[in-house]
């Protein structure tokens, strides 16, 4: 690239290429959804076609999603609420007061293989006859959110000064009460990341559901997966269901694209 | 109501003494008191059940949960290591997925944070696009290829097609499958290995960018000389973060091939066959040998990869 124009020109295609190879599959995937399937077998129809409600129509009323986004609205929010309560405090002692010890084991989570837990859990819930309900169902949700909001956190509040608590401290407020009046909304940025990030991988999340899960309490996730268990595929169907779990999501991220991005950047750049 | 029962209460003293001697206990042992919550819940959910998986890979546990199992030792751990079959394939097939997908994935995500870097009109908007694959639901989005892919109505041989080639079996292909899958696991996380890698380079300064530029260096011999050797711990990070969920990709994989990861297990990785040997065919045993075989595997690569990132951040 010998000249700036050169270069200009250069990264203007290459980033032409990025976005294209990124976003074209799931434009696919939603123009797919207002096709009839006559229409997606026919290769002459790939751009031009006359939309149709119909797929979401099946999928909306005679397949449950109605449900099913419930439920998984359910379990995201009641897990990622959960999560916060329990890993923001513990957050704030482990980066306080240095708990490397404590924080490995909690980020220990993180690498954990979901499966290894699964087993143990499975033994002692069905025995319990407790699987198939929402509690179970969130606790394992916990699993994957509270190692993620501790992780967050605690690199939030490694940068946020101590001055301001100390401040507090001079003005008569205990440390609790420093933390509740002073730090806690002086987080709320982290806690925003923190909670979305925990809401986006819960709503996701699809092996935990699959064995946790009963007719009742089945995720979005879960209930695209069973979509495909019969003899022919319904393509109008299946991309109707995608999109429905898929978008709700795309949209969150465009909304709050810099707190998603911080959170799945966190303590990328430390040394 | 709250001012006419307890007029001479500011909202500050009410926070300092509401009761002298819990306030003074709760602030002393606050350290514990805070992170005791969470500690409790790993330990009750994660601890007591992974030593119970341990517990259960030296017994013969199959079937029902409610079953008797008696204890056999490590004859499970002997059975799975000897297995030539299932185990050591689907070890292979996990190391080939995760070696092959991260390598393009840090390759890619470079080149795209380089694209990024030094600011442009419309910045904000490809950051957005970029953003957008990696939020979606890994389900919808095996779904949505197995569409893009099938052999016969798929858009990805139409495009052959266009440039002469011919068609491509792609997931229903017994050697074609597992690549397909890398290509949709790259698809998927390049971004997220992009973001962290420029969340790096714009941390870094720019004056050795400059001194090397003055000394006459090319754009690649700054790249290589100069920004890669700076950015060697965020790359170790980025390999790290992806690296251990790429060992441990389920999604995808259930998602395009189903049970058992097709049905020759063109796709199954442990985690894939662990997942099987539990849920698919009630085998606690061997299954839970097999995770703990996983897990210390994934506990090596990590232990490897942070000791080599130390050494990175100490140079």
């Amino acid at each position: 690239m010998k000249s700036p124009t050169a270069y200009r020109a250069f990264r203007v295609v290459a980033l032409a290429v990025v976005v294209v190879s990124l976003l074209a599959p799931l434009l696919w995937m939603v123009a797919a959804s207002f096709k009839t399937n006559v229409d997606i077998y026919d290769q002459s129809k790939a751009l031009v076609f006359s939309p149709t409600l119909e797929n979401y129509k099946k999928v909306l009323r005679q397949a449950n999603y109605v449900q099913f986004i419930g439920n998984s609205l359910w379990v995201a929010f009641a897990a990622t609420v959960l999560s916060l309560i329990l890993g923001v405090p513990a957050a704030y002692s482990m980066s306080r007061f240095n708990m490397k010890k404590s924080a490995l084991v909690v980020l220990m989570a993180r690498v954990i293989p979901g499966v290894s837990l699964l087993v143990p859990w499975y033994y002692v819930f069905s025995n319990l006859r407790m699987v198939g309900g929402f509690t179970v169902l969130i606790l394992s949700h916990m699993f994957v959110s509270l190692p993620l909001i501790v992780y967050i956190m605690m690199g939030f509040f490694d940068g946020l000064p101590l001055e301001l608590e100390e401040a507090a401290l001079v003005d008569g407020l205990t440390h609790i009460g420093a933390f509740r009046r002073v730090t806690l909304p002086l987080s709320a940025p982290g806690i925003a990341t923190a909670g979305i990030l925990s809401f986006i991988f819960s709503w996701n999340n699809f092996m935990f559901a699959l064995v946790l899960s009963g007719a009742d309490t089945k995720t979005l996730p879960v209930a695209i997966f069973d979509f495909v268990g019969y003899a022919s595929i319904d393509w109008g169907g299946l991309m109707a269901a995608a999109t429905v779990v898929t978008l709700p999501i795309m949209l969150i991220a465009l909304f709050v694209q810099k707190y998603v991005v911080s959170g799945l950047t966190a303590g990328a750049t430390k040394g | 109501m709250a001012a006419v029962t307890s007029p001479t209460r500011s909202p500050s003293a009410r926070s300092t003494s509401p009761d002298p001697a819990w306030s003074r206990w709760a602030n002393g042992h606050r350290k514990w008191l805070f992170a005791a919550p969470a500690m409790l819940f790993v330990a009750v959910l994660i601890v007591i059940p992974l030593t119970w998986t341990i517990y259960l890979s030296l017994t013969d546990a199959e079937g029902s949960v409610r079953a008797e199992s008696s204890f056999i030792g490590f004859k499970n751990y002997v059975d799975v290591l000897s297995d030539t079959d299932r185990f050591w394939p689907a070890v292979l097939r996990t190391v080939a997925f995760t070696g092959i997908a991260l390598l393009f994935e840090v390759v890619l995500g470079m080149a795209i944070a380089l694209l990024l870097w030094r600011p442009f009109r419309g910045q904000r908007w490809v950051r957005v696009a970029i953003l957008m694959p990696l939020v979606a639901t890994p389900v919808a989005v095996g779904m949505m290829w197995r569409l893009i892919f099938d052999p016969n109505i798929g858009m990805a041989n139409q495009v052959l097609g266009w440039v002469g080639i011919g068609p491509q079996p792609w997931l229903a292909g017994r050697s074609t499958a597992l690549p397909t899958t890398m290509f949709i696991d790259i698809w998927q996380w390049t971004p997220m290995v992009a973001l962290i890698l420029l969340a790096g380079l714009t941390s870094l300064s720019d004056e050795p960018q400059e001194a090397a530029r003055i000394d006459g260096a090319s754009a690649w011999q700054r790249f290589r000389h100069v920004t890669l050797p700076l950015m060697m711990p965020t790359v170790i990070v980025a390999i790290l973060l992806r690296g251990i969920d790429a060992l441990k990709t389920f999604d995808i994989l259930y998602a395009t091939k189903g049970r058992g990861g097709g049905s020759f297990h063109e796709v199954e990785t442990l985690n894939v066959y662990a997942y099987g040997l539990s849920f698919d065919y009630n085998e606690y045993g061997v299954s839970s040998a097999v995770l703990i075989i996983f897990f210390l595997i994934i506990i090596g690569l990590m232990w490897a990869l942070t000791a080599r990132r130390k050494k990175e951040a100490n140079r």
